[in-house]
């Protein structure tokens, strides 16, 4: 997981190392400073001035040193913690552009919108930390050992006898507190994830007259929270007592001993500035263990953000382009030779079954069958949007594994069932299709999908701004612009998956219509749920819990499929009875 | 509705807002409602443990001057007794500093998750209590927000910065008292480090908090991008487009990188600024102190005028670090306070919202006929419901049966003030009846039944139900009348079970089954992998939205409510299957009165009443065979001749 992660570091490696180099420097000057301040305290003498002057000059000269330093690593960390943040958001993106439909369904997109996004930030400020405080710290705990070892040695064994005690101390945030907040903050998930569902259903509660269940719910949840979170927050809070009890206990025992050895040894040995640097780099040490233990804590919370980052990284997409894949489909045939198709392997039941076709260029195709029939999965397989799980699909007479992924995209063109408008004018939304489309070629294609007509009432026309999930255009005519901006792509094969519902009937037919008039040669496949978009097709498939229930055109379906007849009749029975209640 | 859960964001910068003036106060005095003996404690352990902390910083001086200056010349057994007494003293002065840091740290843990606990709380049941109105006004984003980042800040707030910003307050006053008590002149000098300090620090914090804005701008301009590309990620998939989706991507990518490291720079460069100025401002004590010492200038303390002693001036500068130190400590806080604040004043906000009135005192109770055949309120169930009517004018109860007549004359409403989106409507439904509404997005079909139930109240008009103005009605009852199913399923994490009894708290396992069967969902339930016990998780997000919609009007059915409001109950339902839910719709909707609201006009044909309507205005009225042979917009509609949206 880390080495995913750490290859997003890239250009900002020399920036990373500088900062560590900074800190460290950093954490040397700041070791050396307290020496010299003793230094300066012991020929503190009213009468010499010079000595004075000397050391303040030192200690001025290592002030600004150490400023510097402390300005350069603070510079460093936020130029690499930033840059390191921007390349793992880049190498996220770029990854999930890579995947197919399988991977984002796996992934969910709600979910990789917050690991593009809010997991990066949590990785990025324990990339900050770790670049400063990871080495800071334990730099801090060294080099104050060795300035007080070279102070005196037997003395700073003292420090020894805190050790102990403090790694019971980490042990213990590791061992107990670690997993006693994760199944703390899962708890308090759940408790805003309830809150959620209370937001978003509030008319399912208020119509239910549910205040009060729902009130009694959530302080019993609440309840639990505190009393977990009292629990380990008690236990954390101890942290900070313990942590007094050691350096005051550590300052006790050096000063009763450091004193005593020094008027023993009549001051000879050790003066008394040296035991209060001692002191100083004694509580620097201490506290520096427990800052680690802090950071212990921080960063298995940043720990979960990088796992779910690295997951996205590490996941291959399931399917992937051919080397020299062939670029050309020649013709518009579609053939499925005993196509079996599940989502995942451990799925037990396959989601299309021994599925048979031979479609011809031209042909119009219409498929029909209830929700869950898996209409939507079988056509995804003609542009390769999913591998077959037995069997092969071919297009234009060869297998869509052969073809490049792009040029076989691009020359079978899918109108999908729950489309998406992006953020822009009309003519850019249409551009998706043949960025280089001519004005005129645009406003054809739009003719053909019978959007021409409510564009150009636009006070704006082509160049009418549609809203972030095209909320400003109804729900017909962000259908009819999605095909306009798939005829631009000027494909082989058309695929419409319900993409003419909120169509009225009669411009539904005059797509059609223009459809096949303007663009014979293309192979047209229609998902529907009306019978009257596919009663005139070539041949219709129903479709029946991922099997082929039968195939022919509307009458010969009428005769002899009874699927077909009940869904004609659910759908004319008020028409042609009218009256009859 | 596809909602992003929001994300936690501990620990990450919310800037955005103002904090409202007075939050901090209110914070104090809402914390001391409830906690204040504890409170009261904390105080008084933070003293005793900061006093210690500062007495404990002049101990090895004292042991200095007091025992080891003495014992080098005349040897350790004449400053022995002198020694211990020191140790002993300092003993006892550590244990209290360290006794009373425990009870204060464990008396905040409970003090700070019980008072999250009581925001909670408070802000939960305030919700629940809000018009429907706030809900459709607000994010639902924000909404969470509050019980997310803004509660998250809270707790840091409460839990530690204030605790360290009262202790370090603490300590500051009393290093600056002895301060004093040893030189005026040198804490001069003090003084002026901290406005030098002062200035830096707004400055620097300036320029932090400047791009800190845009970074939040630039970040939320990415975030933006990255949601609305991924969402259609399929489509860019499918356009081949990941090319262009790539350029635009790190365009906005750059941005964001360039602003963030202007921001973390400055931010990052504080602390060794005000490090390093304490330094320096170290030196300065020590020139400056010997400079005086060597002219003999008379120094002014509480004690008196002296000469500056090197012991006066070395406690000095023992003294100077540490109050530099504890700056160092309070600038870190600077910047989780003012998001402890901003939280608070958000959920404050929250807590202000004015809640739904209800005024009303008709309540709906189950009734029987006694002998008299007079109707009497019962606990059972007997399927017959009555208004129970309190009449204040001579104290007495009346009792009226539920007919289900509902009636609106004239009915104005909008929104917003001003602007009407529903124009002098006027509908009659009898008892029993079907009525259906029919008419594009945004014509105010839902908003009709808004009304009806009292989500939003009327601007002009009446509306009565079996004779009784709704305004007189509880809203909760007037509620509980109806059976709801809508287009947004919205079913709760449970049990498949859980979800459909929450129509009917008391209703058994079998009735809950019973309307299963009813609403044609026992046969998906049973193929779950633990039938009616199978766990529904993120909207019950394992479901097909068909599904959900056959588990609302299965918890609808389980309700039993004398009326019902369908809103697009049976919208993701395909027409073959909707045929089968169709026969259990009739069987619930029997006998009662209902409103239907329908895109598929197949499904309402069978209305008594169908009314079209258009911006807000009854357009057309009638049954089927009326409107069709009125050849007007419902045929249009029927024939398909005419886009619904």
């Amino acid at each position: 997981m880390i080495k995913t992660l750490l290859k997003s570091v890239r250009e900002y490696k020399k920036t990373s190392i500088l900062t560590a180099v900074f800190t460290a420097l950093e954490v040397v000057v700041e070791c050396i400073i307290p020496f010299i301040m003793a230094l300066l305290i012991d020929k503190m003498d009213s009468s010499n001035l010079n000595v004075v002057f000397w050391y303040g000059g030192i200690l001025l000269f290592l002030a600004f040193l150490s400023l510097f330093f402390g300005v350069m690593a603070g510079r460093c960390a936020a130029k690499s913690s930033a840059g390191y943040a921007k390349n793992l958001r880049h190498d996220l993106y770029y990854q999930i552009q890579e995947y197919a439909f399988e991977d984002i369904d796996k992934f969910s997109q709600s979910s990789l919108v917050t690991r593009l996004t809010t997991d990066v930030s949590n990785v990025q400020m324990a990339y900050q930390m770790c670049t400063r405080i990871v080495i800071r710290v334990p730099l801090m705990i060294i080099f104050s050992f060795i300035m007080s070892f070279s102070i005196n040695f037997k003395l700073s064994l003292i420090f020894l006898i805190s050790l102990p005690v403090i790694a019971m101390v980490i042990l213990l945030i590791i061992k107990v507190v670690s997993p006693l907040f994760s199944k703390i903050f899962k708890k308090y998930d759940a408790l805003n994830n309830y809150v959620q569902e209370n937001v978003s259903g509030i008319r399912v509660v208020k119509s239910f007259a549910r205040e009060n269940y729902e009130k009694e719910k959530f302080d019993k949840a609440a309840n639990e929270v505190k009393s977990n979170f009292i629990k380990a927050e008690k236990l954390v809070a101890l942290n900070s007592p313990i942590m007094m009890f050691c350096i005051y206990l550590t300052i006790l025992l050096i000063s009763f001993i450091g004193g005593k050895f020094i008027i023993n040894t009549q001051g000879l040995e050790m003066t008394t500035g040296k035991l209060s640097s001692l002191i100083n780099y004694g509580v620097q040490i201490l506290s520096s263990l427990m800052m680690l233990s802090m950071i212990f804590v921080m960063i298995s919370m940043a720990g979960t953000s990088a796992k779910r980052i690295s997951e996205v990284l590490e996941h291959n997409p399931v399917l992937t382009s051919p080397e020299n894949g062939i670029q050309e489909v020649k013709n518009g045939n579609i053939t499925f030779k005993n196509v079996y198709f599940k989502y995942t392997n451990e799925a037990q039941k396959y989601a299309l079954e021994n599925i048979n076709l031979e479609i011809k260029e031209g042909e119009i195709v219409g498929i029909i069958g209830a929700t869950g029939s898996s209409k939507s999965t079988l056509v995804q397989l003609i542009p390769r949007l999913h591998d077959v799980s037995e069997g092969e699909v071919l297009v234009g007479d060869i297998n869509v594994k052969d073809y490049n992924l792009q040029s076989l995209r691009d020359q079978v063109a899918m109108v999908l069932q729950k489309n998406v408008l992006f953020s822009g004018t009309i003519k850019e939304n249409l551009r998706w299709g043949d960025k280089n489309a001519s004005d005129e070629e645009i406003v054809r294609v739009c003719k053909l999908a019978q959007a021409d007509e409510f564009i150009s009432k636009f006070s704006d026309g082509y160049d009418t701004y549609i809203e972030q999930g095209g909320v400003n255009v109804s729900g017909g005519q962000k259908q009819r612009l999605c095909i306009a901006r798939s005829l631009l792509k000027k494909p082989k094969i058309l695929i419409l998956d319900d993409s003419t519902s909120a169509v009225d009937t009669k411009t539904d037919a005059l797509i059609r219509k223009a459809l096949k008039e303007e663009i014979p040669n293309t192979t047209k496949i229609i998902i529907a749920q009306r019978i009257s978009s596919i009663k005139d097709a070539d041949k219709i498939i129903v479709l029946d819990n991922g099997k082929v229930d039968g195939i022919g055109n509307h009458s010969e379906l009428l005769k002899n499929n009874k699927i077909y007849q009940e869904v004609y009749e659910s759908q004319t029975k008020n028409t042609s009875k009218k009256g009859g209640n | 509705m596809a909602e992003r859960r929001m994300p936690m964001r501990r620990g990450m910068a919310v800037t955005k807002g103002n904090i409202k003036k007075g939050t901090f106060k209110r914070l104090i005095k809402y914390l001391f409602k409830n906690y204040w003996k504890s409170l009261m404690l904390v105080i008084l352990c933070l003293i005793i443990s900061a006093c210690a902390g500062t007495v404990a910083s002049t101990f090895l001086q004292t042991l200095i001057d007091d025992v080891i200056t003495p014992g080098i010349s005349e040897g350790f057994n004449s400053v022995k007794n002198e020694m211990y007494n020191i140790i002993i003293k300092m003993i006892v002065i550590y244990s209290l500093g360290i006794v009373s840091s425990i009870i204060y740290t464990q008396t905040m843990a409970t003090v700070t998750q019980g008072t999250l606990y009581n925001f909670r709380k408070d802000m939960f049941h305030k919700m629940e209590s809000l018009p429907l109105k706030y809900f459709d006004t607000h994010a639902h984003g924000e909404i969470m927000s509050t019980y997310t980042n803004d509660t998250d800040a809270l707790r840091q707030f409460i839990g530690q910065s204030l605790p360290n910003l009262i202790s370090s307050l603490m300590s500051i006053t009393v290093i600056f008292i002895m301060m004093l008590s040893f030189s005026l002149w040198l804490t001069l000098i003090v003084i002026a480090s901290i406005v030098v300090d002062l200035i830096i620090v707004k400055k620097i914090g300036g320029n932090s908090s400047k791009y800190m804005v845009k970074q939040q701008k630039s970040l939320a301009n990415e975030e933006g991008f990255v949601e609305e590309m991924i969402k259609g990620q399929k489509v860019v998939k499918v356009f081949c487009h990941e090319e262009e989706a790539k350029k635009q991507f790190d365009k906005l990518n750059e941005q964001l990188c360039h602003d963030s490291q202007t921001a973390n720079k400055y931010g990052n460069i504080l602390m060794p600024v005000l490090g390093n100025i304490g330094n320096i401002t170290y030196v300065l004590l020590a020139f400056i102190g010997v400079l005086l010492a060597y002219y003999e200038v008379k120094n002014i303390s509480f004690r008196g005028l002296a000469t500056l002693t090197p012991g006066i001036i070395v406690s000095f500068l023992t003294m100077a670090r540490q109050f530099s130190q504890t700056i160092g400590q309070i600038s870190q806080q600077t910047s989780m306070i003012a998001m402890g604040l901003a939280g608070s004043s958000r959920i404050f906000d929250l807590l202000d919202q004015e809640e739904e009135d209800d005024n009303g005192y008709v309540i709906l109770v189950n009734a029987k006929k006694d002998a008299n055949g007079n109707l009497v309120e019962t606990d059972e169930r007997t399927g017959l419901w009555a208004w129970k009517h309190y009449h204040k004018a001579d104290d007495t109860t009346t009792f009226k049966e539920l007919k289900g007549e509902i009636v609106l004359e004239n009915v104005d409403f909008g929104y917003i003030d001003g602007e009407l989106v529903l124009h002098d409507i006027s509908i009659h439904a009898k008892p029993g009846q079907k009525i259906a509404l029919v008419g594009a997005t945004g014509a105010g079909k839902t908003t009709i039944t808004n009304l009806i139930n009292r989500f939003y109240d009327i601007q002009d008009g009446k509306i009565r139900y079996d004779g009784i103005n709704v305004n007189k009605i509880k809203k909760k009852h007037l509620r509980r009348s109806f059976g709801m199913v809508l287009q947004d399923t919205n079913l709760f994490t449970g049990t498949v079970m859980d979800n459909i009894r929450y129509g009917r708290l008391n209703a058994s396992d079998e009735e809950c089954i019973e309307a299963a069967k009813l609403a044609n969902a026992d046969d998906f339930i049973n193929r779950l992998p633990h039938g009616y016990q199978t766990m529904l998780n993120n909207n019950g997000s394992n479901l097909s939205q068909g599904q959900r919609q056959l588990l609302s009007i299965a918890r609808a059915a389980v309700a039993d409510a004398p009326a019902m409001i369908l809103d697009e109950a049976t919208s993701s339902i395909d027409t073959r299957s909707e045929k089968l839910v169709q026969d259990g719709m009739e069987k619930l909707m029997k006998g009662r009165t209902v409103f239907v609201i329908a895109h598929r006009l197949s499904t309402i044909h069978n209305s008594d009443i169908i009314l079209v309507m258009d911006k807000g205005r009854i357009i057309e009225r009638g049954n089927h065979e009326e409107l069709m042979d009125k050849k007007g917009v419902y045929y249009r509609l029927y024939t398909g001749k005419f886009e619904l949206e």
